[in-house]
């Protein structure tokens, strides 16, 4: 489980995040929701590291991560993974070499012994037989899958993905979305995942956090998107008037 | 963000001093450095040659015009075109045709790995992305230069040759003993400083400005540009410094 406590982060003057609390579970597919501008991605760098709180602390179970140093943040480190939004594919090397990087300079695993984890993280992702194809050369969608497979590849018990969805078609993103809430449940590893799209709020929003303006606006599950009242949720939620018209259809039958 | 120099010089030390950390995976680092080696080195053997020729062939063309008519023997031919490549034309001119190539790409690369958020992947991994990235370079840069430098001042000295021979200014004897005559291997030794300094300065200034690039392409341009910029005026202010220090 990873905690936020009273979390602010300010750039200059601008208070990006003002004060925000929250758990994200274990087991559990923990969505960070809200319109381009709320902080979602500011949130996400701090809790992996990548910046500094101004104020507030990041708990990775009973361990402060904000009050350890460089040498103690590395050893967590090795236990997150991540997915970004650009994917951050290393263009020089293949599919393989993208995967096999952790195992190579994190562990002492034999030529074979690598090889076969990669295999099975690729074939996880559905894109075995790829091993030896550039990211150039594959598709947006297999390249989000190929950074899904080198973010599992040392078993993390933390995953982060930074807007997964960007840049996929709706149908390429459900697969997306269903291979890293499978992931989550198969592994019971705690996955935070930052997305301002609507189908992934919906289906695997195990533990929903929306943003607003730098603060927690809401908090809830996939089930209790559709009755709750909390006007800044529905605005996002259902921003088309298509989306409103079906709200209330639903609404008014239920 | 503007920051002063003096911010900028600090930043530049913790990047170095960062730098020096035990690797995760030595191997790992061995290949990136070999990798780093041959990028920089036969990468730039071809610009390092012709440049090198040109320069030795001028040398050799404007002394022996500077000789006309005079009572100074004409293998002096020789005699200047190697000093005055190994003294100063084959590290400098070298180094400053290196930042303008090597320094770019290295800032561009590192650069570009910042904005495509690759070095952010590297840093939740948990690789200390400083000595990975920058560590491998400067070292590639201060083994390799100086061997780069050591190749240009031959081929300076046969492109002298060529042209002084072919142009009829002097017989390939004299030209030959003149590079034979009164050589002092301390300049030899002052080439090697040389080239290890502007080497460390080419390589350490790129890398320290692609890593600290934000922005969009324009900024990564802009970044590319000061590195060689930056890199040309250090290494002109060193060349004096070791100029002073070494005569």
């Amino acid at each position: 489980m990873i905690r936020a406590i009273d979390i602010r982060k300010s750039f200059g003057s601008n208070e990006v995040l003002k004060g925000i609390s929250a758990e994200f579970y274990q087991g559990k597919t923990n969505l960070l929701i809200g319109r381009s501008g709320a902080g979602k991605t500011v949130m996400l760098k701090l809790l992996v590291g990548l910046m500094k709180p101004t104020e507030g602390t990041v708990w990775y179970g009973d361990t402060d991560f904000t009050a350890l140093n460089k040498h103690q943040k590395k050893a967590i480190r090795q236990d997150i993974g991540m997915l970004f939004q650009g994917n951050a594919l290393f263009d020089s090397l293949t599919v393989e070499e993208n995967v096999r990087f952790p195992l190579d300079m994190f562990t002492k695993m034999t030529k074979k012994e690598k090889l076969d984890r990669v295999n099975f993280c690729l074939d996880r992702v559905t894109l075995a037989g790829n091993n030896h194809k550039y990211p150039g050369e594959i598709s947006g969608g297999m390249q989000k899958r190929v950074g899904i497979a080198r973010a599992i590849v040392l078993e993390p018990k933390y995953l982060f993905c930074d807007e997964p969805n960007s840049g996929l078609d709706p149908k390429t993103s459900i697969v997306i979305d269903e291979l890293i809430r499978e992931i989550t449940i198969d592994n019971n590893i705690t996955t935070i995942i930052n997305t301002h799209d609507m189908n992934s709020v919906m289906e695997i929003g195990d533990n929903i956090a929306l943003l607003h303006l730098g603060e927690l606006a809401w908090v809830g599950n996939k089930s209790e998107v559709m009755e709750s009242d909390n006007q800044l949720l529905q605005d996002f939620i259902f921003a088309s008037p298509f989306l409103q018209r079906l709200r209330r259809q639903f609404v008014d039958k239920s | 963000m503007k920051l002063n120099f003096l911010e900028e010089f600090g930043r530049y030390l913790i990047l170095l001093k960062t730098m020096f950390a035990p690797p995760e995976n030595f191997t790992m680092y061995r290949k990136e450095t070999f990798r780093q080696m041959h990028d920089i080195g036969v990468g730039s053997l071809s610009i390092i040659g012709l440049i090198a020729f040109f320069i030795g062939a001028v040398t050799a063309v404007q002394f022996a015009y500077q000789l006309e008519g005079s009572f100074i023997p004409s293998y002096y031919i020789g005699y200047i075109v190697r000093d005055s490549t190994i003294i100063e034309l084959a590290p400098t001119i070298s180094c400053l045709v290196l930042a303008g190539k090597v320094g770019s790409n290295i800032a561009a690369e590192i650069g570009g790995m910042r904005q495509k958020e690759q070095i952010d992947a590297l840093e939740i991994m948990g690789v200390n992305t400083a000595a990975y990235l920058v560590g491998p370079k400067i070292f590639a840069g201060c083994v390799v230069i100086p061997f780069l430098v050591i190749i240009a001042a031959g081929i300076s000295m046969a492109g002298g040759y060529l042209a002084a021979v072919s142009s009829g200014f002097v017989t390939p004897n004299d030209y030959l003993l003149g590079l034979r005559s009164f050589f002092e291997s301390y300049y030899v030794f002052m080439m090697i400083v040389k080239a290890i300094v502007f080497g460390f300065i080419l390589t350490s200034i790129a890398c320290y400005k692609g890593f600290y690039v934000s922005g969009g392409s324009i900024e990564l341009g802009k970044a590319s540009t000061q590195a060689v910029v930056l890199s040309n005026i250090m290494i002109l202010i060193a060349d004096y410094t070791i100029a002073l220090l070494l005569t």
